[in-house]
């Protein structure tokens, strides 16, 4: 008996060809779409030196557009998280009118453009706006301060959690919880000890979404910020202005900050897949 | 000491579920709900567990209303057809959840809860698998640990919701014995749901046959099965045979059947139906006789034998290898019913009324 060569052994070596060159045209488009310009601002802010990066970086108005943007992170998670929970749990657990009106609410901010929301804000809280004068006799500052930036995130990043715990709550079900129930859990005991520890990682990465989202935003924030230098300019408002006055240096010496906080985002995304896989 | 349900009604938008059901279990007693799919088991199993309100009825146990009274408040143990462990506990602290709920004043110290769990784990036969995760386990013991979360709290009535229905039919025949030893060395009033009429008469004291939302009979498992109390309860437990039949001063008369092996009924004379389990008619080859043999079939340790007559009367019965052997496509045969039920009425007026609880026959022992 002699071993039959395959016909069909020639066939892929054209394949393979084919193979390469879509791999190859993949790995130039990420490095020249994602990688390399990454590494480009890197690269930039530390082009003169540390000494320069370090000044920069500590620059008055850079450190208080760092702070700011903290701030406003700091002040939408934990909005972000209790109102993704009651708003997952609402849906996943009851059936009532409003029930699937209330799912596309939810969903609405990821379809409208931020600027949007931005110039929504600014319609209603602004001082010729809906809401402008009331506000202005109680003495309230909304726009054009830290509340209207607040506020305007929480609508870019509001989806975020809900739509990574609803599908988890849904596909378990409630009998765990109506277990718990019956063996005397009161409402709270259930939450944290049946509820919470089911969708934990959902939680956390829905968090890291919407905080990497918070920190990252752009449009909707530069309408309602007023861009106040050193008083209402978020991280990526200052590196806009930097960019603007022509200080390169500076400019991308931001951008590496926030470029590490989504490198820091990234790594914790990716744990948390590995985690929940 | 007993639980009591009276009237119970529960409609999920235009369906009616539960329509007045009326039962009451005795302290220590084992009831199986038994019905078809859709018959309100699990339905009646939520309402009694506090995880559901009926629309109308009571529910009250040892005398206090239950309705107005919250899942926890009753103390009831829960056994849910998927067990509905908590996944990201092990069978230690599974198991120790209820205790570890109470409020402080009632809670016992983590010795004693500890202790507890330990005894139960004993109890279950599943000491060596306390730290592990659910996740771990085979069906069985994972029914093991649902049952002993349940029983950890003491339960007043212990409720389970198909606890067989996930397993396969040697490890179903284990637990099935299992259950009854636990049952009877904790004497705790158990309710449990089985679709499976061989799990229900074995294990259980009573036997609550359901349908459509109501009960069609309560009784113990040998009166069910000798004496069917409607159509539905008969044709469920097999009598799958059903006969025009005439009566006439108690005594049931058809052509071509030897009807005298059936005892004399109080039934008014006229048209009436024999219901009959394959298994109790015996073809008896006679020259004479309007049936003759159209089909035998073996299913290994019985024979299937279809007799039909002239006059299109089609008869399935099941005799054993041996008491078949002369019977042949062809012979004329004569049918001769060892037991069987009989209904008043024609073929067609045997769907059951509405009004549910005037067909109730509590039958008794
Ligand atoms: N939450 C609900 N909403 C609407 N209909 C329901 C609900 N729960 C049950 N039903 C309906 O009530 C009927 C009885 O349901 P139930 O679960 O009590 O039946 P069952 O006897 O337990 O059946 P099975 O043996 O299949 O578990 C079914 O027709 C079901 O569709
Ligand atoms: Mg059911």
């Amino acid at each position: 008996m002699t071993p039959v060569t395959p016909p069909a052994a020639l066939a892929p070596r054209q394949d393979r060809k084919a193979q390469w060159l879509l791999i190859g045209l993949a790995v130039a488009l990420t490095l020249f779409i994602v990688v390399v310009p990454l590494l480009y601002i890197l690269w930039r802010a530390l082009s003169e030196g540390l000494a320069v990066f370090a000044q920069n970086i500590l620059a008055p108005d850079t450190l208080h557009a760092i702070w700011l943007t903290s701030a406003v992170a700091i002040v939408t998670l934990p909005v972000n998280l209790c109102v993704g929970i009651a708003a997952a749990w609402l849906i996943a657990r009851f059936t009532f009118p409003g029930r699937k009106a209330l799912l596309t609410i939810i969903e609405l901010p990821f379809s409208i453009s931020p600027i949007i929301a931005g110039v929504c804000y600014l319609l209603l809280y602004g001082r010729q706006g809906l809401l402008g004068p009331a506000l202005a006799a109680a003495d309230i500052k909304i726009l054009f301060a830290l509340p209207g930036i607040v506020l305007v995130t929480l609508f870019v990043t509001g989806p975020f959690v809900a739509r990574e715990v609803l599908p988890l709550m849904q596909a378990q079900g409630s009998e765990q919880e109506q277990a718990a129930l019956t063996l005397g859990a009161s409402g709270w005991q259930i939450f944290r000890r049946v509820t919470l520890p089911n969708i934990r990682w959902a939680l956390l990465y829905g968090a890291v979404l919407a905080t990497a989202r918070a920190v990252g935003e752009f449009g909707a924030v530069s309408v309602v910020s007023g861009a106040i230098r050193g008083q209402t300019m978020t991280l990526p408002l200052q590196i806009e202005l930097l960019f603007n006055d022509l200080n390169v240096v500076g400019a991308f010496a931001a951008a590496s900050t926030l470029t590490l906080i989504a490198l820091v985002v990234l790594v914790l995304k990716t744990l948390i897949e590995a985690r929940t896989r | 000491m007993s639980l009591v349900i009276s009237h119970l009604a529960r409609r999920f938008g235009a369906t009616p579920v539960l329509r007045g059901i009326e039962l009451e279990v005795r302290q220590g007693e084992l009831i199986a709900l038994l019905g078809p799919s859709g018959s309100g088991k699990t339905t009646l199993l939520r309402i009694i567990a506090g995880l559901d309100w009926p629309d109308a009825g009571g529910l009250s146990f040892d005398g206090t209303d239950w309705l107005a009274k919250s899942a926890a408040e009753r103390r009831i143990g829960f056994v849910f057809q998927h067990y509905a462990l908590f996944p990201h506990m092990t069978v230690r602290d599974n198991i120790a959840f209820g205790l570890t709920v109470l409020p402080r004043a009632t809670r016992p110290g983590q010795a004693q809860i500890a202790a507890t769990v330990d005894r139960l784990l004993r109890f279950l036969q599943i000491d060596g698998l306390a730290d592990r995760y659910p996740a771990e386990l085979s069906g069985g013991q994972r029914q093991r640990v649902a049952l002993g979360r349940a029983m950890a709290i003491e339960p007043r009535v212990l409720l389970l919701d198909e606890p067989f229905g996930a397993l396969d039919a040697q490890v179903r025949r284990d637990l099935r014995r299992w259950l009854r030893g636990v049952h009877d060395s904790t004497g705790t009033t158990t309710i449990f749901v089985t679709h499976d009429q061989e799990e229900a008469f074995e294990l259980a004291d009573r036997v609550v046959v359901m349908n459509g939302g109501v009960v069609e009979q309560i009784g113990h498992p040998d009166e069910i099965y000798d004496h069917p109390a409607t159509p539905f309860v008969a044709r469920f437990l097999g009598l799958t045979v059903e006969l025009p039949i005439a009566m006439r001063a108690g005594r049931a008369e058809a052509s071509g059947l030897d009807l005298s092996a059936l005892p004399r009924r109080a039934i008014p004379d006229g048209p009436a139906t024999l219901f009959l389990r394959p298994a109790d008619i015996q073809p008896v080859p006679d020259p004479a006789a309007p049936f003759r043999v159209t089909e035998i079939a073996s299913t290994g340790a019985l024979l299937r034998i279809v007799a039909e007559s002239d006059t299109g009367c089609r008869i399935e019965a099941e005799v054993s290898r041996r008491e078949g052997r002369d019977l042949r496509v062809g012979h004329a045969v004569g049918l001769r019913p060892a037991a069987g039920q009989i209904f008043p009425g024609g073929a067609t007026p045997l769907a059951r009324p509405a009004s549910a609880p005037k067909a109730l026959k509590e039958a008794r022992p």
